[in-house]
């Protein structure tokens, strides 16, 4: 049984650094991640077993990174009483349990463990991340059909291309980086079809300058499309994929100011055998709730932690950082997980320097100001049900259809998300909602309401944070054992 | 709600709720379904479906499940495809020869009380369960024990007695009762009262609390359970399977945790595991001790599903009383109320025959079995003659 003062759950922008301030302030930490190397999804890069010295490739924020592993590194060999971390990579937490004052964190076995591993600690930073949000379309079932999140991973770990001719698709910023990102690659980019208009932003320019790195990059992507002819179209959007087999071509569309489908508009077919969708982000709510953590709905609409400006849940000893808290980004991911660094190693009675909190805090609040400005100039339109079918599907694990939805509601007299569920089964298969969760919920009210926390909070509860065996589940160690 | 005046206002648009809607309505009977939260909201949602005699002794309870039984057969039977009605069969295995000889004496005695029952010997377990361990003394085959899917049913009973001009009212909570001296006439609820000839407590696992707002104690208390839900499976498991030890549980009294082992498959594939019994109040704390022996006890008898994953969990309350009787009848401390709830592990499977007996109770009806075990008055020290 190991007992840490801290446990780290995801070794993305917000973990590494909570964990590294963390242990830089005296703290035992474990540092606990899916990924068999540090980086999470914003800095996947390659196997670090064959190092090779365009690891940086297609990075941003790379050098922030490479400092955050050289101090992972020190401090994994530091001496314990000094501050030191235990990095325990290539594992999921599947339950939480309380133990004591503090927290068991259970974790899946990898290939060749014997016993199951599990974490003590007394405190938690919960830096889980997020995933592409994906709306449904005639059509996305078929093979060619991808999470932007996922055409980028591919690109970033194994530098493999998903497709030849792509079409990127959805809103928001992240969609430059994996057209640009695929152009760089050798794909040929069709279009970026952006529903939004961007006019919002220059509606709230101070809050667009907050942070200025952003028009920096924006500044790199524009030169980056044009020399890679990338056609950037707003208003536009995906309205059906065609294909046998696999994609073919895409059918597309153009939005009115008020995000509705325009039906004077005819745009013709565009031929690709790749599209990559992203509408904003789902951050991952499953250990934020396990450990009895309150919620909100965000600008976005996602779901995500209520925390203070200490980055403390309402939950004492939990602290989330990083997309889970609203998405906006690595650099506020960053700033957020070195806060609850800082806020578990003063409430630990470690002395911090005050100057620090309150720069991260206004580093922070900027960020948020900027990040509710990009939620704002790139909503979900208004008009994404338009071009939804009666035999649409809505959720892929469980093949439920937009009919058998309107049935579950106008048939059986399901007035919420939950109850369409349990009677029409979205959300109910392989990926629990995880993928058609948002969409179920939106498509479970009357056209154009806002979603409310208990729209998304009974969605979002998932009793096992990753799938688990039969096996893993009668074999593993309890708090209720006692000591062992 | 002005205007209103039904017949019948029912509380709870559960299983037993829903039935009760429907049967009243067939009744001729203008009914009101008033839900605090959504439709099939409370443990009908966190529940098998489980339409079981196998686990019943001669009784009362064994007549109120033959009856349901020839109600899900008979009389709705043109709608059992709606609620993925399944005649699957039970069949219950014994582990050791002790096992298998109380078990024995057990189907003996079910015969007499007409349960088709058939003994399986160790070495034919296989034609039923080829997955099973074959680890096992013997086992019983109940071809009546039947399964649906219980939100589907629930939800398609409301439907149909909507389609027969029920009105179900959902986020409308029953705050109080409308009364005439002892007599109850009609709901107060947050969105407006509601008078009507007859109200009915249906409100499952929260009916002592509804009671005792209408001033008479019915002692149904919350028993919480977990189910396993698996990955979706190719058929694996083809019956209703359970441990021999699961009858004795289910009329245990215990305090602390016990499980027992319920194993079936679903049409959407998933295999379902249960069960585990606690008296922990309305505690909604997932507990690993408990999905930890719900889960070893599985794989005893399945040792095959080792590796499958799981994929969530159900966690709900049974709605219990002392006597492990359901509360069905006219209540004659409050004239005009009615209760129907208490049914513990067996809601859905009893949900039919039940709302039969009471509309007939309510209409004055010569009801089809005896229904004075379950009246709601028999937990007072003095019963009101």
């Amino acid at each position: 049984m190991v007992e840490f003062d801290l446990a780290v759950v995801g070794a993305g922008p917000a973990g590494l650094s909570a964990a590294v301030t963390a242990a830089e302030h005296g703290l035992r930490v474990a540092l606990v991640d899916a990924g068999t190397q540090p980086g999470g999804q914003f800095w996947r890069h390659p196997d670090e077993q064959h190092p090779r010295p365009d690891e940086g490739r297609g990075q941003h924020l790379w050098s922030r990174f490479t400092d955050l592993r050289a101090r992972l590194h020190g401090l994994e060999s530091a001496a314990a009483t000094t501050g030191r971390i235990e990095l325990v990579s290539g594992h999921q937490v599947w339950f939480v349990e309380p133990a004591g004052e503090g927290f068991a964190l259970h974790l899946t076995a990898v290939h060749g463990e014997t016993r199951l591993p599990r974490v003590r600690a007394a405190a938690l930073v919960l830096c889980p991340g997020g995933y592409d949000r994906q709306l449904p379309v005639p059509g996305w079932e078929l093979p060619g059909v991808m999470a932007a999140g996922g055409v980028q991973a591919l690109l970033k770990a194994h530098r493999s291309v998903a497709g030849r001719r792509a079409v990127v698709a959805g809103t928001g910023p992240f969609l430059l980086p994996v057209a640009t990102g695929l152009a760089e690659a050798g794909a040929e980019v069709v279009a970026i079809c952006e529903a939004g208009s961007l006019s919002g932003w220059a509606r709230r320019p101070i809050d667009a300058a907050a942070v200025p790195s952003k028009a920096l990059e924006a500044v790199e992507y524009a030169a980056l499309l044009a020399k890679h002819r990338i056609p950037y179209r707003m208003r536009t959007v995906v309205t059906a994929i065609h294909g046998e087999t696999e994609v073919g071509a895409v059918s597309v569309g153009r939005l009115d100011r008020s995000g509705r489908l325009r039906t004077d508009v005819s745009l013709p077919d565009l031929d690709v055998d790749l599209v990559a969708f992203g509408w904003g982000f789902t951050p991952s709510l499953e250990l934020i709730t396990a450990v009895g953590a309150s919620t909100r709905v965000d600008v976005d609409e996602s779901l995500v932690a209520n925390v203070d400006d200490w980055q403390r849940t309402d939950v004492p000893g939990a602290y989330v950082a990083g997309e889970a808290t609203g998405v906006g980004g690595a650099l506020l991911a960053i700033a957020e997980g070195e806060l609850a660094a800082l806020a578990a190693s003063r409430d630990a009675g470690r002395p911090v320097s005050e100057a620090s909190v309150r720069r991260l805090q206004r580093q922070i609040a900027r960020g948020r100001r900027f990040a509710a400005a990009m939620h704002r100039a790139h909503p979900v339109p208004a008009g994404w049900q338009d071009w939804l079918r009666q035999d649409t599907t809505v959720c892929r694990c469980e093949e439920t259809t937009l009919g058998e939805i309107c049935d579950a509601r106008r048939e059986l007299g399901a007035t919420d998300a939950r109850t369409v569920k349990l009677l029409a089964r979205p959300g109910m298969g392989w990926c629990q909602g995880r993928v058609c969760g948002f969409a179920a919920a939106k498509l479970a009210k009357p056209v154009g309401e806002a979603l409310t926390t208990s729209d998304l909070a009974p969605l979002a509860k998932r009793t096992f944070a990753a799938p688990v065996s039969l096996e893993t589940l009668a074999t593993a160690p309890t708090e209720s054992d006692g000591a062992t | 709600m002005p205007g209103t005046h039904p017949d019948v206002v029912v509380i709870g648009a559960g299983a037993l709720g829903a039935a009760t809607a429907w049967f009243a309505t067939r009744a001729g009977l203008t009914v009101e379904v008033v839900e605090r939260g959504s439709i099939v909201s409370g443990t009908t949602s966190a529940c098998e479906g489980n339409l079981l005699v196998s686990d019943k002794e001669a009784g009362p309870e064994l007549d109120l499940a033959l009856l349901s039984h020839q109600l899900w057969r008979g009389e709705l039977g043109e709608f059992g495809g709606l609620w993925e009605f399944e005649e699957k069969g039970g069949l219950v295995v014994a582990a050791t020869a002790g096992g298998m000889a109380g078990l024995t004496e057990l189907t003996e005695r079910q015969r007499a009380a007409g349960i088709d029952v058939r003994e399986v010997a160790a070495d034919e377990i296989h034609d039923f369960e080829p997955h099973l361990t074959p680890d096992l003394a013997g086992a019983a085959f109940y071809p009546q024990d039947c399964q649906v899917q219980p939100m589907l049913m629930a939800a398609h009973l409301l439907r149909l007695a909507r389609e027969l001009g029920a009105r179900v009212r959902t986020g409308t909570t029953v705050t109080g009762f409308l009364r005439d001296g002892d007599r109850v006439t009609g709901v107060r609820t947050d969105r407006g009262d509601i008078a009507a000839g007859h109200v009915v407590n249906a409100a499952g696992t929260w009916a002592g609390e509804l009671a005792a707002l209408a001033g008479v104690e019915v002692p149904v208390l919350p028993r919480r359970g977990f189910i396993l839900v698996t990955e979706p499976l190719p058929p694996t498991v083809f019956h209703k399977v359970y441990a021999g030890e699961y009858v004795a549980s289910t009329q245990s009294s215990d305090e602390g945790l016990q499980t027992s082992t319920v194993i079936e498959g679903t049409r959407a594939g998933t295999v379902l595991i249960g069960s585990s019994r606690e008296r922990v109040g309305f505690d909604r704390t997932v507990s690993l001790p408990a999905l930890r022996e719900i889960a070893g006890k599985a794989l005893a008898l399945y040792p095959g599903l080792a590796p499958v994953a799981l994929m969530r969990t159900y966690l709900g309350f049974r709605p219990y009383c002392p006597d492990h009787l359901p509360v069905i009848g006219t209540d004659p401390r409050a004239p005009g109320l009615a209760h129907v709830a208490g049914h513990e592990g067996a809601g859905i499977g009893l949900s039919v025959g039940s709302a039969k007996l009471l509309v007939e109770a309510m209409t004055g009806a010569t009801p089809t079995i005896d229904i004075t075990p379950f009246r709601p008055e028999r937990f007072s020290l003095q019963e009101v003659s």
